[in-house]
């Protein structure tokens, strides 16, 4: 026995070792193509297939430079951005303030209206990507930031309403009554009272959609064709497309690519895991 | 006046989502390349071509393949590393992070960086073989192999995702319940068969059905793995859309991909809702 004295309350009892032993292989197999990633980028493509795995003899900055010192890189990260934060600002205005119709007011027809919309939580964008495609086609909207972003927005209100509504709810509903005796009307609560309660729920929105843009492949590969519109996921394609057997350019440019989103993942860890899970969850 | 909050979204989403949807069953029944209007009206032709076609029989298999891989390895060794990590020991939550970061990473860079670990020349893989003194294999170049290559992936880009699931569920179960198991004799697997999983319950069965819709929809992980190929191999059904309707703008025949995989996504949706998550 060990000297410490020994749980019984927990889902499993296993010695320490073997505990650590398995979280360290496993951790092992999370990490070692993400370091390698990482690391490769700072090889010579000589080194790389000689020493995939360790550290580089000579560390080649110059790989990460060139990229960082390209506008391409600029303007692949430029174009996610501009094409995120459009897309999390029309989707949580829009969300938001159906979430709050369908809370406060009753009207007839609420009910078939709310499900019409959550009928958006049942399929993948995939599935009607060719029709998706015509009516960008036919708005004139193909090649544009827009012909992106407003189906983003589209496809990602019926999660984001779901998640508004439920925490509208709770906010208690003598808080509207009180305001309506004192004169304020609905436009006012919304602005003034309710947006302020709920800044947990606007930021796990704001993650998830934001998250969702960033990554997302699928509707800019239909819809962009000029590589001047194209947010990164694209770009790194054709990069590797470009580059295919450089394996260190790539692996550098991928590095530089995914930057972002762990360092702020690091940073704001405990919204974005809250955030995301949430999003899947009540989604 | 304060209706007015509502036109925008009921808009956007009118406009695309639920009008493409309707229009994916339309074009289904047509041959038609995208310009002008639809006229040459085929019947069931497209969804009879679609059936009896060989690359998608392939990729129906392969999206079976993947759901089965998912929930035969990645539930349980995201269980195994949730019971690991539920008590806040050392380092739980580090592991707990490091165990979720590919989720974060997009589909396209997670995918990128497995290319480079399974290629032949450079790759983290084709090492360990030459270590062994064996010729490394280019393993996404061989059809008989390349789906498994990329299951590898789909389970370690997600089981972080569940784990996490399961580990917010066994936060919710009552400790005193594994004190008493033990006071009684209880080994650990009896604990684990009569207390962890009856009690993990409803996250096990939410688990299940992301698992499964994730599966069904796969596509961004295998566009920078293989694209589908070698020789249709990898195709899963969003992949066969892809390649054999949008990049050759055959409307109507991949819009009844899109019907063929929406249908299977809504009847496996409600179907599950229905039978196996009606208590929770």
């Amino acid at each position: 026995m060990t000297s410490t004295v020994a749980r019984y309350d927990t889902p499993v009892t296993i010695a320490p070792v073997l505990r650590y032993a398995i979280l360290f292989i496993v951790a092992g197999g999370v990490l070692i193509p993400l370091i390698a990633t990482a690391l490769g980028g700072f090889k010579s493509l000589g080194e790389l297939r000689v020493n995939p795995f360790g550290l580089p003899s000579q560390w080649e900055w110059i790989n990460y430079w060139e990229i960082l010192s390209s506008s391409r890189y600029w303007q692949l990260m430029g174009n996610s951005l501009i094409i995120a934060v459009l897309t999390v600002i029309l989707t949580v205005t829009a969300a938001a303030m159906a979430a709050f119709v369908f809370v406060h007011v009753r009207f007839f027809g609420a009910t078939f209206l709310l499900n019409y919309l959550l009928l958006g939580l049942m399929f993948p964008a995939a599935t009607a990507i060719l029709p998706l495609f015509i009516k960008i086609r036919d708005l004139g909207l193909l090649d544009t930031y827009w012909g992106v972003v407003l189906p983003q927005v589209a496809f990602g209100l019926a999660m984001s309403i779901l998640l508004f509504r439920n925490y509208f709810r709770q906010i208690p509903k003598d808080l509207f009554e009180a305001a309506v005796i004192d004169g304020c009307g609905y436009f006012r609560f919304f602005w003034y009272v309710i947006l302020p309660l709920s800044r947990p729920i606007l930021a796990t929105v704001a993650v998830i959609v934001f998250v969702h843009s960033w990554n997302n492949y699928l509707l800019p590969l239909v819809v962009l064709n000029r590589d001047t519109l194209y947010p990164w996921p694209l770009g790194i394609m054709v990069y590797q497309g470009e580059y295919s057997t450089d394996w260190n350019l790539i692996l550098a440019f991928i590095t530089l690519t995914i930057l972002p989103a762990i360092i702020m993942f690091f940073a704001a860890q405990k919204h974005i895991v809250a955030g995301l899970m949430a999003g899947s969850v009540k989604g | 006046m304060v209706l007015l909050f509502l036109p925008p979204a009921l808009f956007l989403f009118t406009l695309f989502v639920a009008l493409p949807m309707g229009e994916a069953a339309w074009y289904s029944f047509y041959s038609w390349n995208g310009y002008g209007a639809p006229t040459d009206f085929v019947g069931w032709r497209n969804f009879e071509l679609l059936f009896a076609n060989r690359a998608f029989r392939i990729a129906l298999t392969n999206n079976f393949l993947i759901i089965v891989v998912s929930l035969a390895i990645q539930l349980p060794l995201a269980l195994g590393m949730a019971i690991l990590l539920a008590d806040r020991v050392r380092g739980t939550a580090t592991f707990r992070l490091i165990f979720f970061l590919p989720y974060i990473l997009a589909e396209v860079a997670a995918g990128l960086i497995w290319r480079f670990v399974y290629d032949g020349e450079y790759g983290l893989l084709a090492k360990l073989w030459e270590l062994f003194g064996a010729t490394p294999p280019h393993v996404l170049a061989e059809p008989d192999i390349a789906i498994y290559a990329i299951m590898v992936v789909v389970v370690w880009k997600y089981f972080g995702f569940h784990m996490m699931l399961y580990i917010a569920g066994l936060q919710q179960i009552d400790r005193s319940l594994y004190e008493a198991a033990h006071i009684d004799g209880a080994t650990g697997w009896q604990i684990f068969r009569r207390i962890t999983v009856p009690l993990l319950g409803s996250t096990i069965r939410l688990s299940v059905f992301f698992a499964i819709l994730g599966s069904i929809q796969l596509f961004d992980l295998i566009m920078p793995l293989t694209k589908g190929g070698p020789s249709d191999s990898t195709q899963t059904m969003v992949t066969y859309l892809y390649s054999y309707g949008v990049t050759r703008m055959r409307i109507g025949f991949g819009s009844a991909v899109g019907v063929v995989l929406f249908l299977i996504c809504v009847v496996f949706a409600f179907g599950y809702k229905r039978v196996l998550m009606r208590h929770d």
